[in-house]
């Protein structure tokens, strides 16, 4: 076991980890404020795909990043529009977002660089000691989250309107701009994490190279019952297991129940362990002002 | 004296509906209005107006004289105006402080200061004597306490006219004397009191003048201290309210229902009736007293199909009918008003016509060869909506926007349009409006007077004597004993409802059997 479990592992978790806690952010932000936020994924994707076209045509990755962060939020904004504006079903618009992202791509990767299904290498982000920048944000975005949400007014605001949306438009808070602001953000939360899965720790992109992270994020959202810290602490977890799952390979066991480690693990926490989640009494309630 | 208030003049239509008609009302500083009318009279929409959350179609609202337009709530609380509404707008996991600076909060650079908050909350519960906890959370508050810290809310944001909308509707009688007190003390201290309610009595209780509204127009203001009560009703309702309900004595006919024995109970093995035997016979009324949570409801349920019966027996018109399912009950002619109309009575989302048919929707001429007809569902709709005077913009409007009182119709027409043998009802009369109460009682006598049996069920004890024609008393799953209401007095029952027998207290020498009658 000794063999196993040694710094390097340790690393791998933090790398794999990153992501998980990044987009996990976005869900709290957008759940917090009512909206169910079914769409990491697909934000994820964009903003994966967006960071290394920007990062292939300029080879400064940091501007790859920039436009991650925009791109996702643009995606978010139609989100918002869809499930706050015309008060679309969440949970159909969250899923029609994931799908549009997958579709759409594919479809620019043949457009850009004329490949099927997977980008030239492009310049990733440069290493700060063992790590990209983007891991030691993770924490810092995580410190800030639990401040923005529990210390400040606005986040005051946030959680108001993710449990009881009517009390809050009562004494004036605008219901409806408290959650674009949330799924924007989400947005460019999910963004980030896309741009650490493509030009952090690769320097391609490839199809589908999310494979479902968007929603372990969820679920560590929800094991980390909707709290920047929890979300913390569920996200690591659900790091090591899948840095475990890069480690047993090549260890004999077939490769397809190896790789299926993180998502069982995953589906097992979330049965067992979660108990009591309490969820935002306004989630997905879209609002009407009378 | 000028008035602080003033709304000149205000309509607003909503598609079907005028729910205001050309209303003016005035408050002055320092006194206690009550708007007073029945349920859907109004009185909600014109304070909704006010609070800015709808626009009024024509009209306009002056504050100290002053022309203003109220377009949204912020401009509402800028002009000094506070509303505490029917449904608490507190967020339950949130503390008392957090709730009551939300959206007002203070603040130390970017971050909230909590301790500042505290200390807003405390001063503003000490000048005006309302006692609370600024660290506790909401949900672990009692509803007296969370309406407290509504009042807080907007006092904290400078409230001088203070809207309570149904303040009651929720509290028990101490706490309402508490808020009787509360307000008492604000208006001492200069604020001025919209009360808006439905219940006669709050108003003499309490206020200093009395506006009142019926269908979106007001019908009247007056000073308290020269109405009454009757008054007021007839004001309400448009006509004089029988307080009383007229009966004429009937022949009773046979026995339609007979239950012997019965026994339910639950998985613990606790007895929640225990042995019930009681009969009535067609063209009576048979009233169950009893404090609420004695085995009434489980009764119900028994009779109805709802609930499986351990032992004993029921026989509707000499048939056994023990332990029936629901719709073998009720095609055997046996309607069924629950207590909770909202979970058993009505699918609240579906329409007026869908609901006047379920329990029947299989039969012609609701269905044919398996399919509903809507000719024959819509044709049946308008026919009820007239002759149970559901008030509703059309057969096709969706149930849950009616009033409670119109819920109550759609239930009773929906039970009673197949003449049941037997009516079963359930706090006919709960949570409706005066109005809706008369039209439901005089249903039920009808109904009688037609030679069918009743069996009404209700916590309220005037409500059992002057609608029946013998009570029975129940207490823990047992009946203390049946007698002629004629009779009894309220101190029999009482005493019976607490679970003392009448043979325990006969001033007669000779018992009398307890199923007697």
């Amino acid at each position: 076991m000794g063999t196993i479990f040694d710094i390097a592992f340790l690393m791998a978790t933090l790398r794999a980890a990153t992501p998980l806690i990044i987009a996990a952010l976005g869900g709290i932000f957008a759940e917090r404020s009512g909206v169910i936020n079914l769409a990491l994924e697909g934000k994820m994707l964009t903003g994966a795909f967006a960071a290394v076209v920007v990062s292939y045509y300029t080879s400064n990755p940091w501007l790859g990043v920039l436009a991650a962060v925009l791109t996702a939020a643009g995606m978010a904004f139609i989100y918002a529009v869809a499930s706050i504006k015309y008060r679309a079903n969440q949970v159909v618009s969250g899923v029609a977002i994931n799908m549009l992202a997958a579709g759409l791509t594919v479809f620019l990767v043949q457009v850009f660089f004329g490949t099927a299904g997977m980008s030239p290498a492009v310049t990733r982000l440069p290493n700060l000691g063992p790590f990209t920048p983007i891991v030691y944000l993770a924490p810092l975005l995580v410190g800030m989250s639990f401040l923005i949400l529990y210390r400040t007014p606005w986040g005051l605001r946030i959680r108001a309107v993710g449990e009881h949306p009517k009390a809050a438009a009562t004494v004036g808070i605008s219901v409806i701009n408290v959650r674009y602001a949330c799924v924007v953000i989400s947005g460019m939360l999910a963004g980030l994490a896309g741009a650490h899965l493509s030009i952090g720790t690769l320097s391609v992109f490839v199809r589908d190279m999310t494979a479902g992270r968007g929603f372990v994020a969820l679920a560590a959202m929800i094991f980390g019952k909707w709290h920047p810290l929890g979300a913390l602490g569920a996200a690591l977890l659900f790091g090591f297991s899948e840095a475990l799952q890069m480690r047993l390979q090549g260890g004999g066991i077939p490769s397809q129940l190896i790789q299926a480690v993180p998502y069982i693990f995953t589906m097992i926490v979330l049965a067992g362990f979660v108990g009591r989640a309490t969820a935002p009494a306004a989630l997905g309630e879209p609002f009407r002002n009378e | 004296m000028q008035p602080i208030l003033e709304m000149r003049h205000i309509s607003k239509r909503f598609p079907g509906v005028l729910a205001s008609d050309n209303v003016n009302i005035s408050l002055f500083p320092g006194e206690i209005l009550a708007i007073i009318g029945e349920n859907g009279a109004g009185k909600s929409t014109l304070m909704n107006i006010l609070f800015g959350l709808y626009q009024p179609d024509e009209g306009q609202i002056f504050i100290k004289g002053e022309p203003v337009k109220i377009l949204n709530p912020n401009q509402a609380i800028a002009h000094g105006i506070g509303m505490v509404h029917q449904h608490f707008m507190l967020v339950s996991p949130f503390t008392v402080a957090e709730n009551i600076v939300l959206g007002a909060e203070p603040r130390r650079g970017l971050s909230l200061d909590i301790n500042k908050a505290k200390k807003a909350v405390s001063e503003v519960s000490h000048r005006y004597g309302l006692r609370v906890k600024p660290e506790a959370t909401i949900e672990e508050l009692p509803v007296g306490v969370q309406q407290r810290v509504e009042i807080l809310k907007i006092l904290y944001r400078g409230a001088e006219i203070i809207v309570l909308d149904e303040p009651t509707a929720v509290l028990n009688p101490q706490e309402i004397k508490e808020l009787y007190a509360i307000m008492q003390n604000l208006t001492s201290q200069g604020k001025s009191i919209i009360f808006i309610t439905h219940k006669l009595n709050e108003v003499t209780n309490i206020s200093q003048r009395v506006t009142v509204m019926r269908r979106g127009k007001v019908m009247g203001t007056v000073a308290t201290k020269d109405t009454s009560p009757a008054e007021l009703a007839n004001l309400m309702v448009g006509r004089q309210v029988l307080l009383q309900v007229q009966k004429n004595p009937t022949e009773v006919g046979n026995t339609v229902l007979a239950v012997k024995d019965l026994v339910t109970q639950d998985l613990t093995g606790e007895k929640l009736l225990d042995r019930v035997s009681f009969e009535i016979r067609a063209g009576e009324i048979l009233g169950v007293a009893g404090v609420e949570g004695n085995g009434q409801t489980e009764l119900v349920e028994v009779l109805t199909g709802l609930r499986r019966a351990h032992s004993g027996s029921v026989h509707l018109n000499g048939a056994e009918i023990t332990n029936f399912t629901a719709r073998q009950v009720k095609e055997r002619k046996v309607g069924h008003i629950p207590e909770d109309r909202q979970k058993r009575g009505l699918e609240l989302d579906f329409t007026v016509q869908e609901n006047l048919i379920f329990g029947f929707h299989y039969k012609p001429p609701f269905a044919k060869h398996g399919l509903l007809n809507k000719q024959g569902i819509a044709q049946h709709a308008d026919r009820m909506i007239e002759e149970f005077d559901i008030r509703t913009p059309n057969s096709e409007t969706i149930t849950r926007s009616l009033s409670g009182g119109n819920h109550q119709k759609v239930i009773i027409a929906r039970e009673m349009h197949q003449e049941p043998d037997l009516l079963i009802a359930s706090q006919p009369s709960r949570g409706v409006d005066i109005g809706a109460i008369e039209f439901i009682h005089r249903r039920i006598v009808a109904h009688r007077d037609a030679g069918k049996a009743v069996l009404l069920i209700s916590p309220e004890l005037s409500e059992v004597l002057s609608l029946s024609d013998r009570v029975a008393v129940i207490y823990e799953g047992q009946i203390m004993g049946i007698m002629n209401s004629s009779e009894v007095t309220e101190e029999q029952l009482g005493l019976m409802m607490a679970g003392i027998r009448p043979e325990n207290y006969h001033p007669l020498e000779e018992r009398s059997p307890v199923h007697g009658r």
